[in-house]
């Protein structure tokens, strides 16, 4: 068990998870009991990514926030794979899923960060962070169907389904995507799966950073087999996927140096990549796929679309840069969470406030996310 | 309501854009669900985002409902008028903004036809991939709003897969840049939450799509099936297999003896059920899944299978498939369509039911469908001249759609609920899901102003609902709103 020491202080680790257990009784008791007494409540799933929710990098959270603990909420619920979708507890660690889907050469398209080998699939999803595949396979939220969930009055709901198309109602299950459980608590989440491509190979090429973003704005106007890009430190690679004769075509077609890559994508999917581990801060930069700046000191995936950014320049001039690309910023340390909830326009602000008073009248989730910033 | 003060302000922002003479109202009265039927006060027909600002600002001030309207060929009666409102009609806003080929996106205005953009973007290669069977006509602002799919969904995704940004214009004059030329913004994701919301958010009035390269190789495969539930199986077969098809439709035996009389795309008029798959791709890709399709087909007892050997071929397999509500409305009065999804698992299973239920009801159903993402579309045959098949035919419609829920499914995959399902809803959702929307309608538009009534029904008329269903009771006014 790992619960009670607060979502920062420690990973839950594989030998520490509890086996598949509904606990969502016990879950909405606790959320009950917090509005009856007026606390608030931090919900937390396997930890991984607290680090991404404290204010900042040593503080602790809001004290007066209780802990709700999702982890042990676990198992899954429902796959078949010839339907392309899962349907698990929200506790269940992401590891035990693609375990699953793996047996039936299936995995999951948005592929969400395991920090330091850790997280869960509720977390995947209220974090909303996709991997180095995004532009091809989707975002998280792409592949979200449904959920099942608690919302600040304690009711359990459920919204959208396991169905790919179904648009009966307001799209509530995607909301939760990215929302950072200010929502609700998710119990359950229904994902659609894809088939693991038969041939997956990386070609590594050697240019700068303006080539490299040149020739995948190419590549986006062609329909060769890729699945992701990366550029770092004077190389670009291209994660091609598919038949294995298309692959052997494309990789051919766009020369370099064929390689098996698959750690250096792991390592970029779980943010374990030597870039994420330096002193300077690093910024994730979302911008249009052509943008000429940033270009320095930048990891540089989906094809253009998304750059971390590692620099010290003051927080104003990074905004200031992005922005005029027509991109958005934040710092990816403690307080991403607040800073990816608050970085919006103040129109878009008042209307996320009042869907907040929607879902959560009394302010019980997260509280320490949606604060209005002091400074 | 003063009516004279809004109408002397409509006029002045509007000039010949705001239609009052009943005559030319009368074309808004339905969308294409004809059924479904309301003459508005108004229609606003606005060619600038700044005159529908005005418009909007003087609908809030006098508390006028309005309704927008994009092509009107919704099949939910999204788009119908209410008596005392304003219809927003947002067919000028025509204009393509822009095509970025840079970053491979267009900017559109509300009220650019579907197939447009792609007409557009072909020069350069690329095209935008939802395909409305609809698309010459239909809007994206529409698509949008109904989060419209079409036979390339099962690869390509929905419209939420495929717009980038879409401009909301809220009740209270709040302009909301949701997303942009990017794949990833901050906040909550009211993007997708806009996708389906069947104008009662906002009002878009621009759109961000993404383009995708023109794939380079189609093929196009006809499998034909001597029973329902081979054809049924045949598609959960492929998918276990690994493969993703472009498309992969599904017809039954009325609906392929209707479009092969009106449009003779060579179908095999004695199959029970035809399957029609695209692969699409590079062209060892497809190649080599084009090999295993076909012998996933047989395995599963396709009596005949057809590669199509040219491009003519090709696009007359698809043309009977595209023309077959049309081709259905020859051999029938009227049809009523439904839309349904469903496990793929229970293909075989539900249509089964359906043919039950047509029997029950003395009317025929003809089945052509988006197999591939288990999205249904009975099209229920009646004659609304002859008494009561009218009422026969929605009762069986609400019928199929329970089927639909209790399958694990939802009461609508495209269509959207509109007024059409708002029974359905009600079977789809506790009490407490649908406050919960309610909740969220308001957090945008506390007076209920944007397209009041629709989409998610009141918990008085639910629990009215369930007291009629207990008692079995065939629905008084059937084709009456019920709020
Ligand atoms: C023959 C036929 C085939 C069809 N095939 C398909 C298909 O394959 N797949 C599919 O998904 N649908 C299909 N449809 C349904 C329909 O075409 C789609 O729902 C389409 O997206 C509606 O677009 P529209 O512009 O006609 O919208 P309308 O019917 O005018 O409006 C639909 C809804 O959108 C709202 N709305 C429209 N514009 C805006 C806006 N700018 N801002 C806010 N709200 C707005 C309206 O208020 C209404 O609630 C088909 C319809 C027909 C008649």
């Amino acid at each position: 068990m790992c619960t009670m020491l607060g979502c920062r202080s420690r990973i839950c680790l594989d030998s520490d998870m509890a086996k598949d257990a509904d606990i969502s009784g016990d879950l909405q008791d606790a959320v009950v009991r917090a509005l009856q007494a007026g606390e608030s409540l931090r919900i937390c799933g396997s930890g991984s990514k607290g680090f991404l929710l404290s204010s900042n990098n040593g503080g602790e959270t809001s004290v007066s926030s209780r802990l709700l603990s999702v982890h042990e909420h676990a198992g899954i619920l429902s796959y078949r794979p010839e339907e392309l979708v899962i349907t698990a507890r929200a506790g269940t660690r992401l590891s035990d899923i693609e375990q699953v889907l793996a047996r039936h050469y299936q995995r999951l398209p948005f592929e969400p960060p395991r920090i330091k080998g850790a997280g869960t699939l509720g977390g995947a999803v209220a974090s909303g962070l996709a991997g180095p595949g995004r532009p091809w396979s989707g975002s998280v939220r792409d592949s979200v169907l449904g959920v099942e969930m608690l919302n600040g009055l304690g009711e359990r709901l459920i919204f959208g389904g396991q169905v790919m198309k179904n648009v009966a109602g307001y799209d509530v299950s995607r909301l939760q995507v990215g929302a950072f459980g200010t929502l609700g608590v998710l119990l359950s989440v229904s994902v659609r799966v894809l088939p693991v491509p038969p041939t997956e190979r990386t070609v590594v090429q050697a240019v700068g950073p303006a080539e490299a973003l040149a020739r995948c704005r190419t590549w986006a106007r062609s329909a060769y087999p890729i699945s992701a890009t990366a550029y770092l430190d004077g190389l670009l690679r291209v994660r091609l996927a598919g038949a294995e004769a298309a692959v052997s075509d494309a990789t051919q077609a766009l020369g370099g140096d064929p390689r098996d890559e698959s750690i250096f994508w792991r390592q970029l999917r779980d943010h374990d990549l030597d870039f994420f581990q330096q002193e300077q801060p690093v910024w994730r930069c979302a911008l249009p796929p052509a943008a000429s700046a940033p270009l320095q000191d930048c990891l540089i995936v989906w094809g253009g679309g998304l750059r971390w950014w590692r620099t010290s320049l003051d927080p104003l001039e990074v905004r200031k840069t992005v922005g005029e690309q027509q991109g958005s910023a934040q710092i990816f340390d403690g307080g991403f969470g607040r800073c990816r909830l608050a970085g919006v326009g103040s129109a878009q602000a008042t209307y996320q406030q009042r869907i907040r008073e929607a879902f959560d009248p009394h302010g019980l989730f997260n509280p320490e996310l949606t604060r209005r910033r002091a400074d | 309501m003063n009516h004279p003060d809004v109408l002397e302000r409509l006029r002045s922002v509007l000039g010949r854009g705001l239609i009052t003479d009943p005559k030319a109202l009368k074309p808004y009265e339905t969308d294409g669900i004809t059924a479904i039927r309301e003459v508005p006060w108004l229609v606003a027909l606005p060619d600038s985002e700044a005159q529908i600002e005005a418009v909007l600002a003087v609908c809030r001030e006098h508390g006028v409902p309005v309704v927008a309207r994009g092509a009107g060929t919704g099949l939910s009666g999204g788009a119908r008028p209410v008596a005392d409102g304003l219809v927003l009609g947002l067919s000028r806003l025509n204009q393509i903004l822009e095509i970025d080929l840079e970053n491979a996106v267009a900017r559109v205005q509300p009220g650019v036809r579907n197939l447009a953009i792609t007409e557009a973007a072909a020069a350069h290669g690329l095209y935008y991939a939802p395909d409305p069977s609809s698309q010459i006509a239909c809007s994206i602002g529409g698509n949008v709003a109904e989060n419209s799919g079409g036979v390339h969904c099962l690869k390509y995704g929905l419209t939420v897969h495929n717009v980038l940004g879409v401009k909301l214009l809220c009740i209270d004059g709040q302009v909301l840049q949701l997303g942009g030329k990017l794949m990833d913004s901050p906040g909550y994701d009211l993007l997708a939450l806009t996708m389906g919301s069947e104008g009662m958010l906002g009002i878009v009035t621009e759109v961000t799509v993404k383009l995708l390269p023109t794939p380079p190789c189609k093929r196009v495969v006809l499998a034909a099936f001597s029973e329902i539930a081979g054809a049924a199986d045949a598609v959960g077969a492929i998918i276990a297999e690994g493969l993703i098809p472009a498309g992969l439709e599904m017809m039954d035996g009325l609906a392929i003896q209707a479009a092969e009389d009106f449009v003779h795309a060579g179908y095999p008029t004695d199959a029970a059920a035809i399957l029609i798959c695209e692969l699409d791709g590079v062209a060892a890709e497809v190649e080599s899944d084009l090999a295993l399709v076909s012998r996933i087909l047989k395995a599963q007892g396709a009596f005949n299978i057809r590669v199509a050997t040219t491009v003519e071929e090709q696009e007359r397999l698809w043309l009977g498939r595209k023309a077959a509500f049309p081709a259905v409305g020859r051999i029938s009065p009227d049809y009523y369509c439904m839309d349904g999804t469903i496990p793929r698992a229970k293909l075989a299973e539900v249509l089964a039911s359906i043919g039950q239920l047509s029997e029950q009801y003395g009317l025929a159903v003809a089945n052509v469908f988006h197999a591939g993402d288990g999205n249904l579309h009975p099209l229920i045959l009646y004659d609304s001249n002859q008494a009561g098949q009218l009422a026969g035919a929605e009762e069986m419609g609400g019928r199929i759609l329970e089927l639909c829920v209790a399958a694990g499914g939802t009461v609508t995959g495209e269509h959207g609920v509109g007024v059409e399902k708002l029974d359905q809803m009600c079977v789809q959702f506790g009490s407490a899901e649908l406050e919960q929307m309610h909740r969220l309608k308001a957090a945008f538009d506390p007076q209920g102003l944007l397209n009041p009534g629709k989409a998610v029904p009141t918990l008085t008329r639910c629990s009215e609902l369930g007291g009629m269903h207990v008692h079995n009771a065939r629905l008084p006014f059937p084709n009456l709103p019920r709020f």
